[in-house]
């Protein structure tokens, strides 16, 4: 746990430092925002929702994909020596559920902004929302480490992830559709633990597995 | 020619079906009428599918826990039948939604899920053609295959019991509504149609497996 602790300090401390990534994504963000509104001004609610979640995914797989692939190979055996591969792949997944709920916030706003906000119940907006950020990260970490070990790029973490992550985000469309107006449905809270459940299953297999794949 | 007991039900099976499933009789149903008949070719799809694609991650399980590489072939190519069942099953079932539904594809939770299927399982051959190492390809392939297996598995389980759809079951039942055939056709199709695919499946994996390993064992002296 006090190693868990250490690695996520670390990646806290150098996104700090570096802000590469924060910065990064929200000016890739703002700049995929502002070519949709030039595009088609400000959409109707049922686009608008489509829109976020297509721009959260690839907000996730850019902002993911540096977790594992910006690790040189001689730094990764160093961490997996002095740590071993649960603490390491739990640190990375903290960190990447906390990134991601930061970035789906910033990009609602920037979607407030720029897009409008057809958002009637902001709270639950929010909560699918930060859901949401955490089940793709959750998904997007474990991919990009199977796609660092196999020695390619973030395309490839694409072509994995996209498939798998579908039955997820058709339940957050979903759920995220009902914030847009003041309606009750009651199929709600099953889906918010369908959700739930997935991402428990998520962490749970990343624990699992994740130590056969650094093994050689 | 020599055969082993199963080959034989199989070619058997699936000549009774060929026969019994396109000139039997069976009950005739508003919108449903002759296409029922699919009955017998497009559901034991989705059954076989689903058994290979289990044997698939239990022979991946199995690789990882004893580096045995005979899994990891047996292992791809279930997988292999497995979307190659998909195929078919996602075809027989457009051809039927064509006359019953008016278009071949309407964004039926259903069909949804068997999308997702075949473009998860084509995304573990790409996974696997990517990488040339034989060992780390086994490995690889493997961890993908149980996590893909277990994200894919109860999203197509549970969701399209939670959304209403056209197809036949409607809300329960995601494979079939009961209450549509009778007694003979439910006989046919467990004891004849479901065992009897599935046999083909399996018959099309071992050849794959034998070839494979015969090349491999060409690779070794080569």
């Amino acid at each position: 746990m006090k190693s868990v602790i250490a690695l996520f300090k670390k990646d806290l401390l150098l996104e700090f430092r570096q802000q590469y990534t924060l910065y990064g994504i929200i000016l890739y963000v703002a700049s995929t925002i502002f070519v949709l509104f030039l595009a088609m001004g400000q959409p109707e609610d049922h686009v608008w929702n489509g829109l976020f979640w297509m721009i959260q995914l690839f907000v996730c797989v850019n902002a993911v994909a540096k977790s594992f692939l910006q690790e040189s190979r001689g730094r990764l055996l160093y961490f997996y020596s002095i740590a071993g591969a649960r603490d390491f792949i739990l640190s990375k997944l903290i960190f990447n559920m906390l990134l991601m709920a930061v970035l789906s916030l910033i990009s609602w706003v920037l979607f407030g902004l720029l897009l409008g906000n057809p958002v009637q119940n902001g709270a639950r907006f929010m909560g699918v929302a930060v859901l949401g950020g955490l089940g793709l990260s959750l998904v997007f970490t474990f991919l990009s480490a199977i796609a660092a070990r196999a020695q390619q790029n973030a395309a490839l973490m694409a072509i994995l992830g996209f498939p798998l992550i579908i039955p997820q985000i058709l339940l957050m469309m979903k759920l995220a559709n009902t914030a847009f107006s003041q309606v009750i449905q009651d199929s709600l809270g099953m889906i918010v633990l369908l959700l739930a459940g997935l991402d428990l299953l998520v962490v749970a297999l990343a624990i699992i597995l994740f130590p056969f794949l650094w093994k050689d | 020619m020599r055969l082993a007991w199963w080959k034989i039900l199989c070619i058997v099976q699936l000549l009774i079906i060929s026969v019994a499933g396109l000139l039997g009789d069976v009950p005739a149903k508003p919108i449903l009428n002759e296409t029922i008949r699919n009955y017998y070719f497009h559901v034991p799809m989705w059954f076989g599918m689903m058994i290979f694609f289990i044997v698939s991650v239990v022979f991946s399980v199995k690789y990882l826990r004893s580096g045995n590489l005979e899994h990891d072939i047996k292992a791809v190519e279930f997988a292999n039948v497995g979307l190659l069942f998909c195929v078919l099953g996602l075809s027989t079932g457009m051809i039927w939604a064509n006359y019953t539904w008016g278009k071949p594809w309407s964004n039926d939770p259903k069909q949804i899920g068997a999308a997702i299927a075949f473009l998860i399982y084509f995304a573990y051959l790409v996974l696997r053609n990517s990488m040339l190492d034989p060992d780390k390809r086994a490995k690889i392939g493997a961890v993908y295959n149980i996590f893909a297996f277990a994200m894919l598995f109860p999203t197509i389980w549970i969701i399209p019991r939670l959304l209403e759809s056209l197809h036949p079951g409607g809300m329960g039942n995601p494979a079939l509504n009961p209450g549509d055939v009778d007694s003979r056709m439910r006989y046919l199709f467990y004891f004849i149609a479901f065992p009897g695919w599935t046999l083909a499946g399996v018959w099309i994996a071992s050849l794959h497996i034998r070839l494979k390993k015969l090349e491999e064992k060409k690779l070794q002296h080569a």
